[in-house]
């Protein structure tokens, strides 16, 4: 399979990933989107190895597994915390950060 | 070519997955499409040389990454209510525009780099033994700063769940006067009954929690449901059919059970039946089946639904 068939691949999840954090509300769904756009990206690395014909992007696309699931943690406590003090999932009513 | 066909049935997954991820109205079902995204994009990776990250895809990704998104609802309660209005003014068009814009201009990008030769990356993993073994060898000496970097965040990250996640106590521990004097300012101030919260009903049906207790006049008590349920919209609320329910129900048990040799049969009426009261029907008259005889081999599968003992439900 061609390459570029991946790339487009790629691109379009990345596409479909940005729609979710552009257009959701629900903060687990903007966080699932986020991790379908990085998964976009690790696809276009693990492309970009076998084309290039070394292993050096397969390195990368690990390291961005291991930087989204340390994400992942953070980003689901932050979330925990926030529904603890608002009983909300909504992003629109965490946009005061001061309280 | 075979790899040919896994890239198709795996591009296709993952696409419909990440549509299905973004559209679901559930927070559930934009899990288990991100968890079917995870094995379309293992996919991929096996069919592009990479055997190492396809198992690792599936492993963090669906094993863990997604297990933790089910356990933070589970948590949190699956709270499906979004708000459908905009905060900014043109925002879902401007993002519309923008992401087919996004969408455009990567793939003009693609087209206008059209890769000719698909690579070969046979050399590169026969080179140290296998896939893992090149891929270890690359991060254990050329990438090993960025290694050990990625082991600092991993274990900040682990810290700082824990510190974010621990329920803080602010003040001194509220004892049981301070509780009681709030139910009774509550109840003073808004009306909230200080009395304990009514459970669940019971009817012949099913003791299931999603069916509600129900006041005195017939009405259903919606403080005996829990919340959750009622999102969800599996609670049986319709308060005048559930004696068609119960009728239904004592004939299902009375055609299952064996015909009764002479006994009479006790006709029953349920005692809300007696209660005039707009919102409750009378019901029509329940044949119940005989109470079973000690030397009776079949026993009564549902012996709640004698309510002549009112304390046999519980």
């Amino acid at each position: 399979m061609s390459p570029n068939a991946y790339l487009i691949v790629s691109a379009v999840l990345f596409c479909v990933g940005l729609s979710g954090v552009l257009l959701r509300r629900n903060a687990l769904v903007v966080f699932m989107s986020v991790e379908v756009m990085l998964n976009a990206a690790n696809l276009a690395l693990v492309t970009f190895s076998k084309v290039h014909s070394v292993l050096d992007g397969q390195v990368a696309a690990f390291f961005t597994m291991v930087v989204a699931a340390a994400e992942v943690v953070v980003g689901l406590a932050i979330i925990i915390t926030i529904f603890r003090s608002k009983a909300s999932l909504s992003l629109d009513d965490a946009r005061r950060l001061r309280h | 070519m075979f790899s040919t066909i896994i890239f198709w049935v795996a591009a296709v997954l993952a696409v419909t997955a990440a549509l299905g991820t973004v559209v679901a109205r559930k927070v559930v079902h934009s899990a288990i499409c991100l968890c079917a995204l995870m094995v379309g994009l293992g996919l991929l990776y096996a069919t592009l040389d990479a055997p190492f990250l396809f198992v690792a895809q599936i492993l963090v990704y669906t094993g863990s990454i997604v297990m933790l998104f089910l356990f933070t609802m589970m948590l949190i309660g699956i709270d499906t209510s979004e708000s459908l209005g905009e905060t900014i003014r043109g925002q879902r068009v401007a993002s519309g525009i923008a992401i087919g814009a996004l969408l455009v201009l990567l793939l003009t990008a693609i087209a206008g780099a059209l890769i000719e030769s698909p690579g070969d990356l046979t050399a590169s993993n026969e080179h140290y033994g296998g896939n893992a073994q090149g891929l270890a060898m690359l991060i254990f000496t050329k990438y090993v700063f960025a290694f050990e970097a990625a082991s600092a965040l991993v274990l900040t990250a682990a810290l700082a769940a824990m510190v974010l996640a621990h329920p803080e106590k602010h003040g001194a521990k509220t004892g049981q006067r301070e509780l009681a004097a709030e139910r009774m300012k509550l109840y003073a101030d808004l009306g909230i009954s200080p009395a304990p919260i009514a459970g669940p009903g019971v009817y012949a049906r099913g003791n299931a929690i999603a069916y509600p207790a129900l006041l005195p006049d017939g009405d259903v008590a919606p403080d005996s449901i829990s919340p959750t349920l009622l999102q969800r919209g599996v609670v049986v609320t319709d308060a005048p059919a559930l004696p068609d329910l119960v009728a239904e129900a004592a004939a299902e048990i009375a055609g299952k059970l064996p015909t009764p040799n002479s006994t009479p049969t006790p006709t029953y009426t349920p005692p809300f039946s007696s209660t005039s009261t707009p919102t409750f029907p009378p019901p029509p008259p329940l044949t119940l089946p005989p109470t079973p005889t000690p030397t009776q081999t079949t026993p009564n599968p549902n012996p709640n639904l004698n309510p002549d003992s009112p304390g046999g439900t519980r």
